[in-house]
């Protein structure tokens, strides 16, 4: 067993290192065990609307967060994914797929991940054909017939960045409209190569070595799309399942007050896995904060 | 003893840029190749690695999909 933290974070994306530098700034003896470092802002395209850089990308603007908190040499157990967090006595334990680790307070703030459609070849086809990451990998698809799923910003961005290269785009879409913003579907309608599916879903994705097409059903028919790629973009959902002794609602994010509180005394979260609305950097970074700092009040009037 | 590295890439993904830069910081030569400029060198990225995420790395032939720095350590001798 570890030595006792004064706070552990979990999780390493806007909210959590922002967290980590507040956290650093107070003299905590601190801990973050993540995943990953940039969590989904390292996955953005542009990002325009964080105030200071008027144009900067994700993976970019990501980089500087990474480095702004190494400048603090905060402790950081990176590839590392938690499991389960509860509190025993005063402490919080935090068990991961590697330790166990102990903690007077701790910052839940491990994100988002990408939603998947739970149909058959899904799994077995991924990076043989389909992708969460179109930015990553659109540009193996050119020249090639490709499916994006879903209807909202993410899938109209991808469906964009595919119609410049790829001579079909069909774009498959669960409810009776596209729901993103309407500049990007205007484009989107105006483009012959775009092909657009409402009322669709995915049934199966099938292949050999790599994916050769789809089967989708549309108003009670089931119909075949062969396609090479499958762009899956329908969403995300919170990694909260190792928090399962907290309050979350029916999404699965954890429910928090306006101090970052959770429903249990000691654990505090952050960011995108709470229930705060609007998921966007800025406010990630400012929960991240305020979560800080009221772990901070926490451990200052509580005898340990 | 000096392997030869290629790294397949395309610009816009962050885990290549992970992979290039951990390369760099352990003073690791590599040729970078941009996938997404060159269709010739995505399909033998593809026929190289049986899957088409990216970034790809050739260690002396050893393949490693994906920034998996464990591997790449062990493939580099580092």
């Amino acid at each position: 067993m570890s030595d006792i933290y004064d706070l552990i974070i979990i999780g390493a994306g806007p909210a959590g290192i922002t967290a980590g530098v507040y956290a650093a700034r107070k003299k905590m003896n601190l801990l973050i065990i993540t995943k990953d470092i940039g969590g989904q802002a390292a996955w953005s395209g542009d990002v325009e609307n964080y105030t200071g850089y008027q144009f900067i990308t994700g993976p970019e603007l990501a980089e500087k967060f990474e480095e702004h908190m190494r400048k603090y040499g905060i402790k950081v157990r990176d590839n590392e994914e938690a499991k389960d967090i509860r509190r025993e006595g005063n402490l919080v334990i935090v068990k991961t797929d590697l330790d166990t680790y102990r903690a007077r307070a701790v910052i839940v703030a491990s994100g988002k991940r990408s939603r998947e459609l739970g149909v058959e070849g899904e799994k077995e086809f991924k990076n043989k054909g389909v992708t969460f990451c179109a930015t990553c990998d659109g540009p193996l698809f050119s020249g090639k017939e490709v499916a994006v799923i879903g209807g909202g910003n993410s899938a109209l961005d991808a469906a964009l960045q595919m119609m410049e290269i790829s001579p079909k785009v069909y774009i498959i879409n669960i409810t009776s409209e596209l729901t993103g913003d309407p500049i990007m579907i205007e484009k989107i309608k105006g483009s012959p190569r775009v092909e657009i599916w409402n009322n669709s879903r995915v049934k199966s994705i099938y292949g050999d070595s790599f994916v050769k097409g789809m089967k989708i059903e549309k108003e009670g028919k089931e119909y075949d799309l062969k396609v090479k790629g499958i762009f899956v973009e329908i969403g995300l959902i919170p990694n909260s399942e190792f928090a399962s002794s907290l309050e979350r609602n029916k999404g699965g994010e954890i429910v928090v007050d306006c101090y970052n509180h959770t429903n249990v005394e000691g654990i505090f979260s952050a960011g995108d896995v709470t229930n705060v609305p609007e998921k966007q950097i800025i406010i990630a970074c400012g929960e991240g904060s305020k979560a800080s700092l009221a772990a901070f009040k926490y451990l200052s009037t509580h005898r340990f | 003893m000096n392997k030869k590295v290629t790294v397949y890439s395309t610009s816009t993904c962050p885990y290549c840029n992970k992979a290039k830069q951990f390369l760099k910081d352990n003073g690791v030569e590599f040729e970078s190749i941009d996938v997404s400029v060159n269709q010739e060198k995505a399909q033998e990225m593809v026929d190289k690695s049986g899957q088409m995420g990216v970034p790809v790395l050739d260690i002396d032939n050893e393949i490693v999909v994906g920034f998996d720095k464990g591997r790449i350590k062990t493939a580099l001798g580092l």
